[in-house]
């Protein structure tokens, strides 16, 4: 895909700035001038000035709206189409209201480049300031001032310059430099299309010629590659990783790591409907579908990129952020924090400092209040995937939602890269029904129950398994036949009877954690048929079966518990698979090699069969 | 000369990926015009080759024939999962509403049955901001009240492709993937991609279909554009607006207004 803006693709740019500087009246007259006004307009305009009352009002080419026409504020981010000579242009109005502040934020971070209107006598006000800065954190590097106004201080150019250079000094220490500074007269059209008789002490240039001097924001296809995954489709054979390039290129025969997980796979295609041609490589702006060699664990949220110039993946982040909402932001709350496509619950462990918009200063603070900006530490349980907001803006940001709602936005300034916390517990609460808590937790509750001989990789399995759910936000718990052997079966031994008991203790107490809506992965060697009938009679047609397969040798090869050798040497009685029978299932639900899948592989074959009995398309027909 | 139309590709793709794996409850809705048509073509893109939900017509029985005639081809060709929702009559909307506004509003009520018998938590609709002032201000995740309403005053902020995605129990979602686009863009993107077209917007007779509605409320343009190419050179220099043929946008001041505030598309 070629650069996006190269012909006729049109520029997006954003009008900010103070209530009543001016922004829809520039905009009306940008629209005139240039000639982009459908008929009839103008006339419209004419009535439905004369029927307020009011003279000619260019703002209410944009007000389109009822309500905006009675207040005489701009409401929403509205967007209107006009051209240049040189190209198309999309004019996002972003209302300078202090109210509308997340109207201002949705309409500046779709623009290329952006106009802040300051008023000629008023100079820059807090709402100047604000969307100034707000400029920076949504990374809109290309602005350029217009001092609007200047009939009423009668194109003075002292005033102008007074105005001027207070701006850039602001702007210098966000480190955006406007690319001009024009005085203009939005209402008389002055230095908009056509350069103004009445400042003839100005030679910059007019507000058309900076609009065309802007550049499109480059597609950073020269930087690392990060190919976050929206979905994952198996429409047919095939198993399809779907997301958008947010930089870098990707080729077939690229070998790509996931974030966090660490799982790698070789890339077999690159898939298409409705291409002539193989696709090849694709690259930053692009959404695209991928097939891989193996079938690792690789879900939505996973960021896949090269082994070179990985992100980083921390529990502990320090963003810059900005706070839209009326509950305040404060230390020890929980919210969601979206990056690309990942969400993870992330707790606000310090407030560093609220920035003064006035004067860029610092203060700590305990709570960060609607409009302000702040510098916050963040906590998560599960490891987040990230970039530097400096080095990779698109993964190096994101939002904190709460409840249903975005409250704020963020960037990333700092990573801790210390050793990552681990917790594989989870709470069960036993106040709701079973058919409720199905719903509420997005899955179904059941039994997992994994046999196999010691050795083939049961517990490892299971608890990658847990840690997988569990950041997904699933009720999920492993009953270890070892765990339990040390509490609820403490006292029983290892004879046929006592195993018997022992799995019937552990089936009834899976059945309980199923009724409440839990996953529980029962991982157990359980070597005999009749026990393993009479567990699936208690846990009913929520139980399934999965046989983890090594051949015994394997498994003596591996003994990571250093049991066979003890068996082998006759320090264990009736040990599985040396002096004691392992009867394998004859119809598992699923069986997973693990002699012949590597550790992500058969993670990834576990949570795609997970996914079918019990995920989120088990409560839904007819998808993909 | 199209790499604007592959970023635009890519953004619709992108929304509607979104949607699928955000919202459990999703349906489509087609009026068989050409940013619909486009709007499917596009899922079929995202989905390989399958429109993995299903696409419905909110039908007033007032179409033209060569539209029912289209739907019928194209349903079968694409294998998609039609469900035509037939509307209310005219006589059951709100009779302050001024005549033509009043027989638009029977696809409101039309889509609020479809929306409570389906129990749909998603409607993708193929508007786009350039095509009217109130569309404008749409966002790309736009929810709706219980009652459907649309709150121009208090929509969720919308940045960095983060789209409100949750909501309040029995409420729903529009989910607008083409919002980006122009009139423009769809019928190079159209021209590009040869998506079907339903012939009544290309010129007979020195008349043409710009936007296609209900015969009752909708009248063709004066054009001699008979093909995509010359629809594209038309569009270049025109300065009707695209939806001067619809009669209930311009009925009364706030007429179009009033339709999307209380539900329309």
């Amino acid at each position: 895909m070629e650069n996006r803006n190269e012909l006729n693709g049109q520029l997006r740019i954003v009008i900010v700035g103070h209530v009543d500087h001016g922004k829809s009246t520039l905009i009306g007259r940008l629209l005139n001038d240039t000639g982009s006004l459908p008929d009839g307009k103008v006339e419209q305009v004419h009535e439905m000035s004369r029927k307020r009352g009011m003279p000619f009002e260019w703002a209410f080419v944009m007000d389109a709206l009822q309500a905006e026409r009675d207040q005489g504020i701009t409401i929403d981010t509205t967007q209107i189409h006009f051209k240049t000579a040189q190209r198309p242009y999309v004019i996002i109005d972003a209302p300078g209201h202090t109210e509308f502040l997340k109207n201002m934020v949705t309409g500046a971070s779709q623009a290329d480049a952006a106009l802040l209107v300051i008023d000629a006598a008023e100079g820059a006000l807090e709402q100047s300031r604000r969307h100034a800065f707000l400029l920076h954190l949504l990374g809109v590097r290309q602005v350029a001032v217009v001092v609007n106004k200047m009939d009423r201080v009668e194109f003075d150019q002292y005033r102008f310059e007074a105005v001027s250079r207070e701006i850039r000094e602001y702007l210098a220490e966000l480190d955006v430099f406007p690319k001009a500074v024009i005085p203009i007269a939005a209402r008389h059209g002055d230095n908009i299309v056509t350069r103004s008789d009445k400042a003839p002490w100005y030679d910059g240039p007019t507000v058309v010629e900076a609009l065309d001097a802007f550049r499109p924001q480059q597609t950073p296809t020269d930087q690392p590659l990060r190919f976050p995954l929206q979905d994952v489709y198996k429409p047919d054979d095939r198993r399809i990783l779907a997301g958008r390039i947010e930089s870098g290129r990707l080729r077939v025969g690229d070998t790509l790591r996931f974030s966090p997980t660490g799982a790698t796979a070789t890339v077999v295609s690159i898939e298409g409907w409705n291409h002539s041609q193989p696709i090849v490589a694709a690259q930053a702006g692009q959404s695209i579908g991928v097939t891989l060699d193996k079938r690792i664990f690789a879900e939505r949220g996973h960021i896949a990129h090269l082994e070179q110039g990985a992100p980083h993946v921390t529990h502990r982040l320090g963003v810059r952020l900005f706070w839209l909402t009326s509950e305040p932001l404060t230390v020890g709350k929980t919210y969601t924090l979206k990056i690309t496509t990942a969400e993870h619950r992330v707790t606000v462990e310090s407030i560093t400092a609220v920035i003064d918009i006035e004067d860029l200063s610092s203060t700590p603070a305990k709570a960060v209040h609607r409009n302000e900006v702040a510098e916050v530490v963040l906590r998560s349980r599960s490891p987040i995937a990230i970039d530097l907001a400096s080095e990779l803006p698109r993964t190096g940001r994101g939002v904190l939602i709460d409840g249903h709602d975005v409250v704020g936005g963020c960037i990333a300034v700092e990573v801790d890269e210390g050793p990552a916390a681990s917790t594989n517990t989870t709470e069960v609460s036993h106040a709701v029904t079973t058919e409720e808590r199905f719903s509420a937790n997005g899955h179904k509750g059941g039994v997992l129950w994994l046999t196999g001989l010691s050795g083939a990789g049961k517990s490892t399995l299971a608890m990658a398994l847990e840690r997988a759910l569990f950041d997904r936000g699933w009720q999920v718990f492993v009953l270890d036949g070892d765990n339990v052997r040390n509490g609820l079966n403490a006292g029983l031994g290892f004879s046929p009877e006592d195993r018997a008991e022992n799995i019937r203790r552990v089936a009834e107490t899976a059945k309980l954690f199923a009724d409440a809506g839990v996953l529980v992965i029962a991982s157990l060697i359980s070597p005999l048929q009749a026990d393993r009938a009479r567990a699936r009679a208690i846990g009913g047609d929520r139980f399934h079966e999965v046989y983890v397969s090594a051949d015994l040798a394997t498994c003596e090869t591996r003994d990571p518990k250093g049991l066979y050798k003890k068996a082998r040497a006759g320090e264990i009685a009736e040990f599985t698979g040396i002096s004691a029978p392992y009867e394998a299932p004859e119809s598992p639900e699923l069986t997973i090699d693990t002699g012949a899948l590597a550790p992500t592989e058969a993670l990834g074959e576990l949570l795609d069969y997970v996914d079918t009995a019990f995920g989120k398309t088990s409560l839904k027909q007819g998808r993909l | 000369m199209t790499a604007d139309l592959d970023y635009l590709e890519s953004q619709s793709i992108y929304i509607l990926r979104e949607a699928y794996n955000r919202i459990d409850k999703l349906a489509l809705l087609w009026s068989i015009g050409k940013d619909s048509n486009a709007l499917l073509w596009l899922c079929r893109k995202a989905f390989f080759g399958r429109v993995p939900f299903p696409v419905v017509q909110l039908d007033t029985g007032m179409e033209l024939p060569e539209v029912y005639q289209f739907r019928d081809r194209v349903a079968k060709e694409w294998d998609l999962d039609l469900v035509v929702e037939q509307c209310p009559p005219e006589e059951e909307m709100d009779q302050t509403l001024p005549p033509l506004t009043r027989a638009a509003a029977r696809k409101t009520e039309g889509l609020k049955n479809l929306l409570h018998n389906g129990k749909y938590q998603g409607v993708m609709v193929g508007i786009r901001r350039d095509e009217q002032a109130t569309r404008a201000k749409e966002r790309v995740f736009s929810p709706r009240s219980l009652e459907g309403d649309w709150d121009v005053k208090d929509q969720p902020a919308e940045f960095w492709d983060h789209y409100k995605t949750r909501f309040e129990e029995g409420t729903h979602v529009r989910i607008h993937p083409l919002l980006h686009w122009t009139e423009l863009d769809i019928w190079r993107y159209s021209k590009r991609e040869e998506i079907p077209i339903v012939p009544l917007y290309f010129a007979k007779d020195g008349k043409r279909y710009r936007s296609l509605g209900e015969k009752n409320i909708t009248f063709p343009v004066d054009s001699t554009a008979g093909t995509i190419d010359e629809i594209i050179a038309e569009l270049v220099v025109t300065k009707i607006p695209e939806r001067a043929g619809r009669a209930m946008d311009n009925e009364s001041e706030d007429s179009f207004e009033r339709l999307r505030s209380a539900g329309y598309m």
